[in-house]
């Protein structure tokens, strides 16, 4: 059973989940925020935000879960700013976004810098341990010992797609990105319900980045989320705003991420930023093929005004 | 009783005055037309009364108590409730979902059961939906009777309707009454706002006259007339613009061929259309929105190539001519959005010679000076309230409109082709650009007009062809034509029972 190429295979699925959990969070995320008609730039940002947060919180207090639950919390301030300049002050969503990036990105750094000091050692935490849910079984054993974080990202995506389709609150995003003047003839609070959009799905993202932070990597660096934020932009066009459709993205990416890393140890003749560029150039030729036909949500980019 | 009273409305946006110190009442029980010209500020009242708007001055009562509506749920607490111009459904969601919407109630949504009480309002008032449907898929007609019974369902005891049958055929029209005088009869309360003389006295208890944001008085139907009515709503008596009678019909000077063409997704948008227009002959193409018109439109000004078939202007083929070349061969055109046409951060005089900027250019170099000539004269002759220097946007959408007109048939061009002219005007400028088309058609030009308005079309037109989903399903002369004959053609209808008798002839 265990020859080099099953090896190579279960390394590789497993590989595979672990790299497509922050971009499960992050895309979730988004399409709460895109479904209710913002398009939220800042989630390269609340990631990073969400990945230093859980660091910092999780190192000082010593409990990796309190550090989740306060990245989560600063993804929702995250989501409340960009609510109060694109929601609220109707600023251009595009630029209100890659500021709130540039925003977290500069006071994640700075306060990394405040409070560890610039340390010779990189400061870090014992990761999350991995989960076996099917003990040494062969293949699917290996397979299935993963994070927490990773299945309940897993879980969350049909979740998601619940709450969006068949849920009160899911109807009211859905009718607020779709219509929003008719949402509000209709006597629903627009601002409210992009206001909570956006909050949930700051807090996913934060999550996502906190996962970097706490379970893959188990420290804070400046290239932690490395561009996976405008990866789940790509990816939730790729969906087409769809939940579901969210799970399959991410995991076509993190299949082709976990693929390239496996094939640049496999030694071959071939230049490794080949390697490196091989999921953005999957991503870009299912982009082209997928985002055909995407319908985005008719009032996405459009700030509600009362006239 | 007065279910509802509005007292010294005033709403200002800048400058303008929308509502000044206007009066309202409406009785229970009752359908109280609210009539006015476009901008005498109808719906701006009653979007106060919704709370999509928020009054400067001035309280409303319901039911004799003082409320205050700050947003459409205070409204619809109130009981009151609005189905405005533009529907506001949300086209991805089905009809129950869009009922739906403004509930309270539990986290979870059970869409049966939502689906089942939609099913049983429907029922209950009359009004036939299908809740179950995305209503994307929904005409227009079927698009505001969910409006209507969206308003009903929550409990509304007022309904506002803002220009409901601008939408409907004649047909549907006279559905859509019966079904609000039998709401009336079982005691619901209609204002229903319009600037059609003739539909108000068809439907309306009572009659409140807007003009320029005020209200000129309040008149039981029994107690006056349309032609009183029109004297109220404009100030003066209106005659509207006539058209002298059938002359000799000249050449052919406009001849398409079996014209094909799609729309911007491909489907079939024109089926082999065959038209031809005579000098000194308006001919009119009427037919509900969306039937093929934008696409006829925009082919004739050269914005779009036909899949098949031949057009043909004064011998010479320009199937498939640039806009420019169709302008420089003396078409005129007056497309049918204004907005798209002109620009609106250049100046009147550039706006008027845009088209043929080549005779305004000297060595690359534009000749200012005989521009600021040209315009002022254009001014003048086509009474543009505007200087050459204004910005366009500044300018009413009346004076847009001549501005349109004036860049095209100051070249008196031999043929004329323009679509919804008058959409979106007061009725002075509506009489003016009537007055502008007949004299064309005086003058000799072969016109083309398609509109939507059929009063405009029966008004103007010598010949009026009837379009329905892309085919010319009829051409017949003026004096053959009524509203209801034209509205029967317009639905298709006569298409309809082609297709059956064929059907049987089959069996």
């Amino acid at each position: 059973m265990s020859t080099p190429a099953v090896i190579f295979i279960v390394g590789f699925l497993a590989a595979t989940l672990r790299v497509a959990t922050p971009l499960i969070y992050g895309t979730l995320g988004e399409l709460f925020c895109e479904r209710a008609g913002i398009l939220n730039l800042g989630i390269e940002g609340t990631m990073f935000l969400g990945a230093f947060v859980g660091f910092a919180v999780g190192y000082h207090s010593g409990s990796l879960w309190l550090g989740v639950a306060i990245a989560a919390v600063a993804g929702m301030v995250s989501g409340l700013l960009m609510s109060l300049l694109a929601v609220r002050f109707g600023v251009n969503q595009h630029v209100a976004g890659l500021g709130i990036t540039m925003l977290w990105t500069g006071v994640s750094l700075f306060s990394f810098r405040l409070i560890f000091g610039e340390s010779k050692v990189q400061p870090s935490v014992d990761p999350f341990p991995q989960i076996s849910l099917f003990g040494d079984t062969p293949i699917i054993g290996t397979i299935f010992t993963q994070y927490l974080l990773t299945y309940i990202g897993i879980l969350l995506v049909p979740l998601v797609w619940w709450i969006i389709n068949r849920t009160r609150f899911g109807l009211q995003i859905r009718a607020v990105g779709e219509n929003p003047e008719a949402a509000d003839a209709a006597g629903l609070n627009v601002y409210a319900i992009r206001t909570y959009a956006l909050m949930i799905g700051g807090a996913l993202m934060a999550v996502g980045g906190a996962f970097l932070s706490l379970a893959s990597v188990g420290a804070f660096t400046f290239g932690i989320v490395a561009g996976r934020g405008w990866v789940c932009i790509a990816l939730i066009i790729f969906a087409n705003w769809r939940a579901i459709s969210v799970l399959w993205g991410a995991l076509i990416f993190g299949g082709v991420q976990a693929l390239q890393l496996r094939l640049q140890t496999l030694g071959l003749k071939l230049p490794y930023e080949l390697f490196l560029s091989l999921p953005y150039l999957v991503t870009i030729l299912a982009l082209s093929i997928a985002g055909r036909n995407a319908a985005a949500p008719s009032a996405l980019l459009k700030p509600y005004r009362r006239e | 009783m007065h279910i509802v009273q509005m007292r010294g409305i005033v709403k200002r946006f800048g400058d303008l005055i929308a509502n000044d110190h206007v009066d309202f009442e409406l009785e229970s029980g009752e359908i109280h037309a609210l009539l006015g010209e476009n901008g005498a500020g109808k719906t701006t009242l009653m979007r106060i009364l919704y709370g999509l708007y928020h009054a400067d001055e001035g309280n409303i009562l319901v039911n004799d108590q003082p409320v205050a509506i700050h947003t459409p749920k205070d409204a619809i607490a109130a009981g009151i409730g609005m189905v405005t111009q533009h529907f506001t459904l949300v086209p991805t969601l089905t009809v129950a979902e869009n009922l739906a919407l403004g509930e309270k109630g539990s986290l979870t949504l059970d869409i049966k059961q939502v689906e089942r009480s939609v099913a049983e309002a429907s029922k209950r008032f009359g009004i036939p939906v299908k809740p179950d449907v995305l209503v994307r898929h929904l005409s227009v007609g079927e698009r505001q009777r969910v409006e209507i019974l969206k308003a009903l369902y929550r409990n509304a005891q007022v309904l506002i309707l803002d220009e409901p049958t601008a939408v409907l055929v004649p047909q549907e029209v006279d559905v859509l009454f019966e079904a609000l005088k039998r709401l009336q009869y079982s005691g619901l309360s209609v204002i229903f706002i319009s600037h059609k003389l003739h539909e108000v006295m068809d439907l309306c208890n009572r009659i409140t006259v807007l003009r320029d944001g005020k209200a000129v008085g309040t008149v039981h139907k029994n107690d006056t007339s349309t032609k009183q009515l029109a004297t109220m709503m404009v100030g003066r008596e209106s005659f509207g613009v006539t058209r002298q009678e059938q002359r000799v019909q000249g050449e052919v000077l406009v001849t398409i061929k079996n014209m094909c063409a799609e729309d911007k997704k491909g489907l079939p948008a024109l089926r082999n259309i065959n038209l031809e227009v005579h000098a000194g002959e308006i001919l009119g193409i009427a037919g509900v929105s969306g039937n093929g018109q934008a696409e006829l439109s925009a082919i004739l000004c050269g914005m779009q190539k036909p899949s098949s078939g031949q057009i043909m202007v004064e011998g010479q083929d320009l199937t498939g001519a640039e806009a420019d070349v169709i302008c420089a061969t003396g078409i005129g055109r007056i497309p049918e959005d204004r907005h798209a046409n002109l620009v609106g951060e250049l100046s009147v005089a550039e706006n008027l010679v845009l088209d043929h900027l080549q005779d305004y250019v000297k060595n690359g170099i534009l000749e200012r000076n005989k521009i600021q000539q040209q315009a002022g004269k254009l001014i003048k002759d086509f009474q543009i309230k505007a200087k050459p220097r204004d910005r366009l946007r500044t300018l009413s959408g009346g004076n847009m409109q001549k501005v349109m007109l004036a860049r095209t048939l100051s070249r008196e061009p031999r043929v004329v082709i323009v679509s919804q002219p008058t959409r979106g005007l007061d009725v002075g400028a509506t009489d003016y650009v009537r007055s502008q088309l007949l004299e064309q058609r005086k003058r000799g030009a072969a016109v083309l007009m398609i509109s939507e308005d059929l009063d405009e079309i029966i008004a103007l037109s010598d010949r009026i062809a009837v379009i329905y989903e892309g085919e010319i399903v009829g051409i017949i002369p003026n004096s053959e034509a009524t509203p209801e004959k034209l509205g029967l053609m317009m639905s298709g209808s006569n298409i309809e029972k082609r297709k059956q008798e064929k059907k049987r002839v089959q069996v």
